[in-house]
């Protein structure tokens, strides 16, 4: 047995760091926990948690069935907790426009071909790959990152999430 | 304008000949003894432990010069405006600055890298391996004995898609050399179901991201795991100190996936200090575009470095055009 223990986070159990200002503004640091954040948030909420200009990090509580999304560029999905399947389908007519950046939400289940469907649990990263249409199923409460563009559905709420003094 | 030379000095400044070669670039000379790297420059002389400047050197060679400013310590390090690099004596020390004692020279990119990759394989013992956690690897003192170029000349990672697609860079496994980690035998190792239909399993993809950094050889070495488009995941192992402070040109972003580490924050052109990060499992925090930073894991801990990409933000920056922080509230 290893003599060193490894500390993941969960929805259950956190530990948040924090930022301890000499001389700066503690805002500038955009802190926050992502588990603290899918703690409060509603299920498939797209909480931006990071943000570079067009590019986000969104921390989303997975719980039960998301709606059916589509981009026109891949992102990806990096389980933090729970265990979380995400079904694919290869639309008939492409969904989102080339032009259109970040997730989409689509109206129903979109008809076309299956393409498969993966398991993630914690630590495990899917490809959310362009052009496809993806649903979240999570019976129980779970945590993902999503790696992907800002659009429409993404949330921004710094001042609640992130710490400020 | 620039020269760079690899030179074998028959005649080392040091005055004794301990098997290292002497290496020259414009107008800086390089020389090693048992314990210390000596810089010579116009402005004077300067010296580093030979264990922090290989450690230091390994990154920037390694990471291409990365992103913005690499401080080796208090006084030397690298800028790089991608195609060519600065190296400079005291450019981010205000005394030295103040004393008239900074000095800079601008080379091209491929003469500094061969300058650097020639020291870093000539200067590296056999049995030191700059890449390693301090407790992982022998030490780098003494006259010249070997080499390690195994390690020394890894590549870095970088996937074009995702890590394990077909056509991108590969899985660490047992039988490629890559074992789990001392620090990271609890982390499980189970691969996520995956069932593509016939046609799509180059698209329907998961993998195990964590069992592949507990797999990582390396530490403070970034490398790119998922890419959406100028937005690159570039997820690392830490333990114990980062062997630079990092002056990005651009905001970016960590995600701690596991474990803990302490971040020293300073002004990325004074050095003087501004605060202190401490980041727990889920913690997410920005590094803001005009500080420079470095890293303590007390345990090897998982990092998701958040970078973008997009060439044209240096200059944004620096024009004051994008505020160096990434959210106002």
């Amino acid at each position: 047995m290893s003599e060193y223990r490894t500390v993941f986070g969960s929805l259950n159990h956190y530990e948040k760091g924090g930022v301890e200002v000499i001389e700066d503004n503690p805002k500038h640091y955009v802190f926050s926990n992502l588990f603290e954040v899918a703690s409060k948030s509603k299920p498939y909420e797209k909480i931006c948690v990071g943000k570079n200009l067009k590019y986000v990090i969104e921390a989303v509580r997975a719980e039960g069935n998301s709606p059916w999304f589509s981009a026109s560029h891949d992102e990806a999905a990096l389980c933090m907790d729970g265990e979380v399947e995400v079904h694919f389908v290869k639309p008939e007519q492409q969904l989102v426009p080339d032009t259109k950046e970040g997730s989409v939400k689509i109206n129903g289940e979109p008809k076309g071909q299956k393409m498969g469907w993966v398991r993630v649990r914690r630590g495990h990263m899917a490809l959310l790959p362009k052009g496809s249409a993806y649903q979240f199923r999570s019976p129980k409460p779970g945590v993902l990152l999503i790696q992907t563009i800002q659009g429409d559905h993404t949330v921004e709420c710094w001042a609640d999430i992130c710490q400020t003094a | 304008m620039s020269t760079a030379s690899i030179s074998n000095l028959e005649a080392p400044a040091l005055g004794r000949d301990l098997g290292y070669k002497a290496f020259t670039i414009g107008k800086f000379r390089f020389e090693r003894d048992e314990y210390f790297a000596h810089i010579l420059y116009p402005m004077g002389r300067h010296l580093m432990p030979i264990d922090a400047f290989l450690r230091a050197l390994m990154r920037d060679v390694a990471w291409g010069f990365f992103y913005g400013t690499v401080n080796f310590d208090p006084v030397l390090g690298t800028v790089n405006h991608y195609g060519t690099v600065d190296l400079f004596m005291g450019l981010c020390n205000p005394a030295y600055r103040q004393a008239n004692r900074a000095y800079i020279e601008n080379f091209p990119t491929k003469d500094i890298k061969a300058v650097f990759e020639g020291m870093l394989d000539d200067w590296t013992n056999e049995g030191f391996d700059p890449f390693a956690a301090p407790d992982e690897t022998g030490k780098p003192y003494g006259p010249k004995r070997g080499n390690n170029r195994k390690a020394v000349q890894r590549q870095r990672v970088v996937a074009k898609r995702m890590v394990g697609l077909p056509g991108d860079t590969g899985y660490r496994t047992d039988a490629n050399g890559y074992t789990v980690n001392r620090h990271f035998l609890d982390v499980p190792q189970d691969q996520p179901e995956v069932h593509a239909e016939p046609g799509f399993e180059s698209e329907v993809h998961a993998f195990n991201l964590f069992g592949y950094l507990s797999r990582s050889d390396v530490t403070w070495n970034p490398s790119v795991c998922s890419v959406v488009k100028d937005s690159l995941m570039c997820p690392t192992t830490e333990e114990n100190i980062l062997p630079i402070f990092h002056g990005n040109d651009r905001v970016e972003w960590f995600i701690q996936a596991c474990d803990e580490i302490i971040w020293e924050i300073e002004d990325g052109s004074t050095g003087k200090p501004r605060a202190k990060v401490i980041m727990k499992a889920g913690d997410v925090a920005a590094m803001p575009a005009d500080i420079r930073h470095k890293g303590y894991s007390p345990k090897r801990s998982m990092l998701l470095v958040w970078e973008n990409n997009d060439n044209s933000l240096p200059e944004k920056y620096q024009r004051g055009e994008l505020k160096p922080y990434p959210a106002e509230f």
